[in-house]
């Protein structure tokens, strides 16, 4: 049987499948393989899924305050028990979702495509390109990382934008020397040379070669900044930037809740917390997963 | 030795300047117009432009930073707005309470991350390794001020073991005389038992918040270091010469797996200062991160430049002196250099 006989007499092979067929076979061989992956797989599209239909499946209204309920325990009313305005905490920490995934994502998508690009021309072009990305980075890693985003914000003006911009400039070092890192190895690579052969500019052969290839590699470390994009941010808030009351968000509510935890009323500040804490440990493992598919030689 | 202590040394001066670069061009971008901000709203615009030109907002960007590094060099970092004090001298004061807290932090997590992260490489796969994952995974997904603040309730509201988590020490003691400006040594100079108790007291839960906080990496770096330099051959010739398995593990092993443990140590000390300013602020600790919350809470932004660029160049230091200990710890790596 020939080469070209056997291929077609195995119609099942992932080669063959097509488009959401393929990649559903794909999305079940990374979930089987590892049950940790997949739990927090199914974790991360049920945030998904709070962060879009929060406003619409939270019981109560997240700005209501009602003073007469102030400060009620934990109760089948309010799961999550109220704060000192009589607000329901379990809304608010649904509606927060969005908020805290939205800056994460956009954080982390905007560190992607500055320190990706950034970091591949570096790689592939050598020389002052790389000398000028590297004293960037080395700039930025001089610094103590949350202190450098709390002087960011400081600087640039205290809003939700800016502290997307300043968790997207403390990580760029890590996605800049990763990309940069990976680009170098394959800028001699024979798919390379064949592309360039072929008469292709260097930035064609840059976007087009080089980061469909360092992609998996790349998604691994944005799904593990996640995790620090999102403590990052809530930290920032926490004590004071970006978020303003009464928006609800996590690390804000937590700050809240604060003042409470001395005098016993701790689900002001636990319920938040702990949201909190899921969806870092959720993109965490979820990284870790990736990363042991991807490249299991990093396995640790 | 001396001669590879300069190079290390000439080799930080980059960073510094980059640092010095960056909160430069962080008090340039400041919201709105520090002139006007000064004069107050009911200013004219020849007040402004006065203040401007006493400022030396007025003059082009080089002639600024120079003057920028004239003031530097004189440990002029501007007035607080809030406190009418140097900011220099207030940093100056509080540096001791964040010091005495991020050592002890960074001291316990050492005593607790490096045994375990040995033997949890040692016996691969036994309930101590489970633990030394469980603690590393954990560690990095848990926000620093919530588990400080878990802690409080659990310590303080719920068992009533810790004292109250308001600053250095309860308003009833009186702070030992100044000789380190830390509370735990200078009350064993002055022998006052009574407020190193009191001391240790207050220091125990923040310092815990943060020793969980930066045990997962080090913890994490000493089982795959400790892993890998066990696999080497010199180990199995020393297995197979019969040395005790204790010197094995301490003098052969330990020793040549240091080096990227002190290496992951530079990163614990940017996690660590940043962590700072969030348990500062949830134990009310008197330290610089939390005069810099306050500041920043007050629009305030000498005291928080001055406190971006006091850690930086603290930063800096901390890694020169990694550096330095490469040399110290690993020969080899004096002779390269």
């Amino acid at each position: 049987m020939s080469r070209a006989a056997a291929m077609t007499a195995a119609p099942d092979t992932p080669r063959n499948a097509t488009g959401l067929k393929a990649l559903l076979r794909h999305g079940a061989f990374v979930i089987s393989d590892n049950p940790v992956t997949g739990l927090s797989f199914a974790l991360f599209v049920a945030l998904a899924l709070i962060a879009i239909f929060g406003p619409w499946i939270a019981p109560h209204d997240a700005f209501a305050s009602n003073t007469a309920a102030a400060l009620q325990k934990p109760s089948l009313h309010h799961l999550f028990g109220t704060d000192q305005l009589g607000r329901d905490i379990f809304s608010r920490v649904l509606v927060a979702t969005r908020l805290d995934m939205t800056i994460a994502i956009a954080s982390v998508a905007l560190v992607f495509a500055l320190g990706g690009v950034a970091g591949i021309a570096a790689g592939y072009f050598g020389g002052w390109t790389d000398r000028v990305v590297g004293r960037v980075s080395d700039t930025i890693m001089a610094f103590p990382l949350f202190v450098l985003a709390m002087g960011i914000v400081a600087a640039l003006g205290n809003t939700v934008t800016n502290i997307v911009i300043a968790t997207a400039i403390i990580n760029f070092p890590l996605y800049a020397r990763l990309a940069r890192a990976e680009a170098n190895i394959r800028r001699e690579a024979g798919f390379v040379q064949a592309a360039r052969l072929t008469g292709n500019s260097d930035w064609r052969i840059l976007l087009m070669q080089i980061l469909p290839n360092i992609l998996p590699l790349m998604m691994v470390q944005m799904s593990l900044t996640m995790g620090y994009a999102i403590l990052n941010a809530a930290g920032l808030s926490f004590i004071g930037l970006g978020v303003r009351p009464p928006t609800p968000e996590w690390g804000i509510m937590v700050a809240e809740g604060a003042s409470f935890i001395a005098s016993g009323e701790w689900w002001i500040a636990v319920f938040p917390g702990l949201s909190l804490m899921l969806a870092v440990f959720c993109f965490n493992l979820l990284g870790d997963g990736l990363r042991d598919i991807v490249d299991p030689q990093r396995r640790t | 030795m001396l001669q590879t202590a300069l190079k290390r040394i000439a080799a930080s001066v980059p960073s510094l300047v980059g640092v010095v670069i960056v909160t430069f061009l962080l008090t340039r971008v400041l919201p709105g117009d520090t002139a006007s901000y000064f004069a107050g709203p009911a200013a004219t615009p020849e007040a402004i432009a006065e203040i401007r030109q006493k400022l030396g907002l007025d003059q082009s960007l080089p002639v600024q930073f120079w003057n920028y590094i004239g003031d530097l060099v004189h440990g002029n970092f501007g007035l607080s707005l809030t406190t009418g004090q140097p900011v220099v001298n207030e940093i100056a004061a509080r540096l001791p309470a964040s010091a005495e807290l991020t050592l002890a932090g960074l001291i316990l997590a050492l005593v607790i991350a490096l045994p375990l992260g040995i033997v949890a490489a040692l016996r691969q796969g036994s309930w101590v390794d489970h633990v030394c994952r469980v603690v590393a995974t954990a560690g990095v997904s848990l926000p620093v001020f919530f588990t400080g603040l878990l802690f409080v309730y659990a310590f303080y509201f719920l068992l009533g073991w810790a004292p109250a988590p308001l600053g250095r020490l309860d308003v009833f003691a009186s702070a030992p005389p100044t000789v380190t400006g830390f509370y735990l040594i200078d009350s064993l100079i002055a022998r006052d038992f009574a407020t190193f108790r009191a001391t240790l007291a207050q220091l125990a839960l923040p310092a815990i918040t943060l020793a969980v906080f930066s045990l997962a990496p080090i913890a994490r770096i000493t089982r795959a270091s400790m892993l890998a330099v066990l696999g080497s051959e010199f180990i199995r010739t020393a297995r197979a010469a019969g040395l005790e398995p204790s010197t094995i593990v301490i003098r052969y092993a330990l020793r040549n797996a240091l080096l990227p443990i002190v290496t992951t140590l530079g990163m614990v000390f940017s996690f660590l200062l940043g962590a700072n300013v969030l348990v500062e602020k949830v134990f009310a600790w008197p330290g610089i991160g939390s005069y810099a919350v306050e500041a920043l809470i007050a629009s305030d932004y000498a005291p928080v430049q001055g406190f971006v660029l006091a850690m930086a160049i603290l930063y800096v230091f901390l890694n020169l002196c990694i550096d330095l200990l490469y040399g110290v710890i690993d020969p080899r790596v004096r002779i390269e250099a």
